[in-house]
């Protein structure tokens, strides 16, 4: 277990070389000269020239690379080029309620998905089951940012539960946290839910008709532990791919919804910075995202490795 | 207490089907009883009844069926009136139940212990020492090795035979009255049959309990049953002693189904005549590389070097037990798989068919072997199109083919799901035949089958062959099977070939002693003294 481990790791390393490659390129070999757009539209090519040499682009895209590498390794992502101030600490400050927004979100979505999903899977065609099934197709189908400002009208504006927009740091109490990252988290979180309920139900009910189910019924198990213990226990696998998934979209989810709810977030910083094409940002947030989903899949294959003793690689 | 008080009786007991089914009931009116210490075989070929009978008496009918009628008495208490909470205290506890398919019948999440322990988990409240020490005492009783490693092992870590004493150590730590076995040896090697049949036969003698026992196999009828109890299409059709039911039965149906066994008999003279050679393999071998998680590579041995040659109009059994190589070998000939090392060749005329079409095979599972999304027709013509021949040539040709194995032409137009298992075999058959191919190979080609579908589709093989002058490559692992149609047999243990030699020779004189093994473990030759 400790040497599968141990091996997923270190298959990391490959991968993130490839992306820090793509992330460097991308942004170098896409239109759009960024010495042009610092030194402004009535710079005289002198001036733009200066500012080329000053970061480096002028160099060949070898050396730039080389320096760029070494540079990430040392920890240091860089400067901005607007705000003159590391991209490391921008993003330093922008981390925590992007990351409490997204883990918010993946608890709630989970928390609530599951449980419905086992029960409407182990009573497949009850009233639940079915009640269960269309609430999913409306949550599927309502886009997010509708969802957000609906919300905030009932909730905000006419019962004034929550605050209008804005994010509490956790450090600041947990109610409060609670408070304001309650609507976002929900608007983010209905479609996951819908999903890992849908798959969940899906899983679950396929488990029940396997003949370990039969063996433990005749053993005399109660329902409710052929249902957890033996059914979802097994349907876990798939359920977990999903929330994998999950999580990667997620991130592209956040972004909107911290426009929707004017969270200082990460995703805000991003849009940003690509609109003012501040490339030392765009690739610090970049590789910080690849780095989270290539954690993220490590997780969810070690994770399949612990649920399933038949998956060694 | 009276040896022989009934622990189960069945009176009258009637099982409702779904709407549109074939029939109004899957059980209807069936009365039988197992009383303590006997052995009780209920013997039927698919579609009879005899596992929903079994699963009536458990309490676990799927959704699909309504409420049984008639009655159910388990030591005089009705289990169709129980409450739920009831039945579910009698199982496991009272009744104990194992079942035909050991891998899929564990939860391959699970260590085996904790599968067992569970059953002491549901009815008792132990501490957990004392039930490790209950179940490890469980796994020894079935003959498992190193029970308290074993206890920590996964269902997918053990074999087959090992899968089935674990699900006998779970249905029998509680020491229930009555076990119900539902084709519990069906999945199993032969040589591991006859030991799982030898330990429930033990453990029913040493514990005096009672057993239900389903199977379609009359040879394990003889072995283990002390009354039969013969079924079709849900209803009874006879019930006695054993003796009596297989030295003197009165149904036509039972007759047939005796009579339907086949016989370690050679069928074929001894002296074939060879026609000309069609293939010859030349130490053929096939190693895998399974790479360790540091990435070295350990080699496993799957087939060793092995030579044979086949001539036109011959059948050559390759019989083994599962993990023998017999189906390695047949891949590597047909080229599915690459062989590591050796080659094989077929000879004579090719008349420039590339080698797809010189050689076919049948495959063991009709249910799946079928593509369920395209009717037969489609499927059958597939090959032929493939190779070029124009499309109404190719129907044309299905439809003949459909005659030759005996299915109305019109049925090219319908779906897998729409034939019988026997009628789907006859339909891979059909599809194998549409290439023209020199060379048949048959894997496990009847084993799914009931008997007297087997014996029909073994003599449309044997009819094929005559026809079409085919060199047939026969795997099996029912030796029965193999002396009804073949020439010579080849015996594989652990990816080797031990032992060589027409079907008289090899079966009357076995010289490699997995061979002599192999046929003592046959079920049933106490019903081939008898007769």
């Amino acid at each position: 277990m400790l040497a599968f481990i141990a091996k997923r790791m270190l298959a990391v390393i490959p991968v993130m070389a490839v992306v820090s490659i793509v992330v460097f390129l991308l942004l170098r070999l896409s239109p759009g000269d960024p010495a042009l757009v610092i030194a402004g539209e009535n710079a005289d090519a002198e001036a733009v020239q200066r500012i080329r040499v000053a970061l480096g682009l002028d160099q060949p895209l070898l050396t730039q690379f080389l320096v760029w590498l070494r540079t990430m390794l040392s920890g240091d992502l860089g400067t901005s080029i607007f705000t003159n101030l590391p991209v490391a600490d921008l993003i330093l400050q922008r981390v925590e309620p992007t990351l409490s927004l997204a883990l918010a979100t993946m608890i709630f979505a989970i928390l609530v998905a599951v449980p419905l999903g086992t029960v409407a899977g182990a009573t497949a065609g009850s009233w639940l089951d079915r009640t269960l099934m269309v609430v999913s197709v409306v949550g599927f189908s309502v886009p997010a940012f509708v969802l957000g400002y609906c919300m905030i009208y009932v909730f905000s504006l006419q019962l004034g539960w929550a605050p209008v927009q804005g994010f509490t740091s956790i450090s600041k109490g947990f109610l409060p946290f609670l408070r304001t990252i309650a609507l976002p988290t929900v608007t983010l979180g209905l479609a996951y839910m819908v999903l890992i309920a849908r798959i969940t139900r899906a899983s679950v009910l396929e488990m029940m008709g396997e003949d370990f189910i039969r063996t433990a019924r005749a053993k005399g198990v109660v329902e409710r532990l052929v249902v957890t213990h033996h059914a979802l226990r097994n349907a876990a696998i798939p359920i977990l791919t999903v929330i994998g998934i999950g999580v990667a979209l997620l991130i592209s989810g956040v972004v909107v919804i911290e426009t929707v709810f004017n969270i200082p977030g990460v995703g805000r910083l991003v849009v940003d910075a690509i609109l003012k094409r501040d490339y030392p940002v765009i690739q610090g947030v970049i590789l910080l995202f690849s780095a989270v989903y290539v954690l993220i899949n490590l997780t969810i294959d070690i994770g399949y490795a612990l649920l399933d003793p038949r998956v060694r690689y | 207490m009276n040896a022989r008080a009934p622990i189960v009786e069945l009176r009258n007991l009637c099982v409702p089907l779904p709407l549109g089914g074939d029939r109004r009931h899957a059980v209807d009116g069936v009365s039988l009883s197992v009383s303590q210490g006997e052995i009780v075989c209920v013997v039927g070929e698919s579609g009879s009844g005899k596992s929903v009978t079994a699963q009536a008496i458990m309490g676990l009918l799927p959704k699909l069926f309504a409420r049984p009628a008639g009655a159910i008495l388990f030591d005089g208490e009705d289990l169709l009136q129980a409450s739920t909470q009831r039945m579910r205290s009698l199982r496991g506890r009272e009744i104990g139940m194992i079942f035909q398919e050991p891998m899929t019948a564990l939860n391959p999440v699970h260590t085996v212990g904790a599968q067992i322990d569970e059953v002491l988990r549901a009815h008792l409240s132990r501490p957990s020492a004392e039930r490790f020490v209950r179940v490890v005492k469980a796994m020894e009783e079935v003959g498992l090795p190193d029970p308290e490693r074993l206890y920590h092992a996964f269902p997918h870590q053990l074999s087959g035979g090992q899968r089935q004493r674990v699900l006998i150590a779970a249905a029998l730590i509680l020491e229930p009255r009555l076990l119900i076995a539902d084709e519990p040896t069906t999945a199993l090697d032969v040589t591991t049959q006859a030991q799982i049949l030898k330990q429930i036969r033990d453990l029913q003698r040493s514990r005096g309990m009672g057993v239900l026992f389903i199977t379609h196999d009359i040879g394990v009828v003889a072995e283990i049953a002390d009354r039969v109890v013969v079924m079709k299409s849900g209803k009874v059709v006879e019930s006695g002693d054993v003796t009596r039911i297989l030295t003197a039965p009165e149904a036509d149906y039972t007759r047939m189904l005796i009579a339907a066994v086949p016989t370690l008999e050679a069928a074929r003279p001894a002296e074939p005549v060879p026609g000309p050679l069609a293939l010859t393999v030349r130490d053929i071998a096939k190693t895998y590389s399974v790479r360790s998680a540091f990435g070295g590579t350990r080699e496993v041995t799957a087939l060793k070097p092995t030579s044979l040659t086949l001539h036109r109009g011959e059948t050559i059994g390759v019989i083994g037990e599962s993990g023998s190589g017999k189906s390695t070998l047949a891949r590597c000939i047909t080229r599915l798989i690459e062989p590591s090392s050796g080659e094989a060749a077929l000879l004579g005329e090719s008349g420039g068919k590339p080698f797809r079409r010189r050689i076919q095979i049948v495959f063991q599972d009709p249910y799946r072997s079928l593509n369920p999304r395209r009717t037969v027709g489609q499927s059958i013509i597939e090959g032929p199109m493939n190779f070029g021949m124009p499309k109404a040539e190719a129907w044309n040709k299905a439809r003949e083919l459909m005659v030759l194995v005996g299915l109305e032409p019109a049925a090219l137009n319908r779906y897998p799901h729409q034939f019988s298992g026997g009628q789907r075999q006859r339909i891979s058959i059909a599809r194998a035949l549409a290439m023209e191919p020199e060379i048949l190979v048959a894997d496990e080609a009847v084993s799914a089958l009931d008997v007297s579908v087997q014996a029909q589709v073994l003599k449309l093989i044997d009819d094929v062959q005559k026809r079409f002058d085919l060199a047939i490559l026969f795997i099996t692992h029912d030796l029965r099977v193999a002396a009804q149609i073949c020439d010579r047999i080849l015996v594989m243990h652990r990816g080797e070939l031990v032992e060589e030699g027409s079907v008289r020779a090899v079966f009357s004189s076995p010289a490699h002693a997995y061979t002599r093994r192999l046929l003592d473990s046959i079920p049933g030759k106490r019903m081939a003294a008898a007769a």
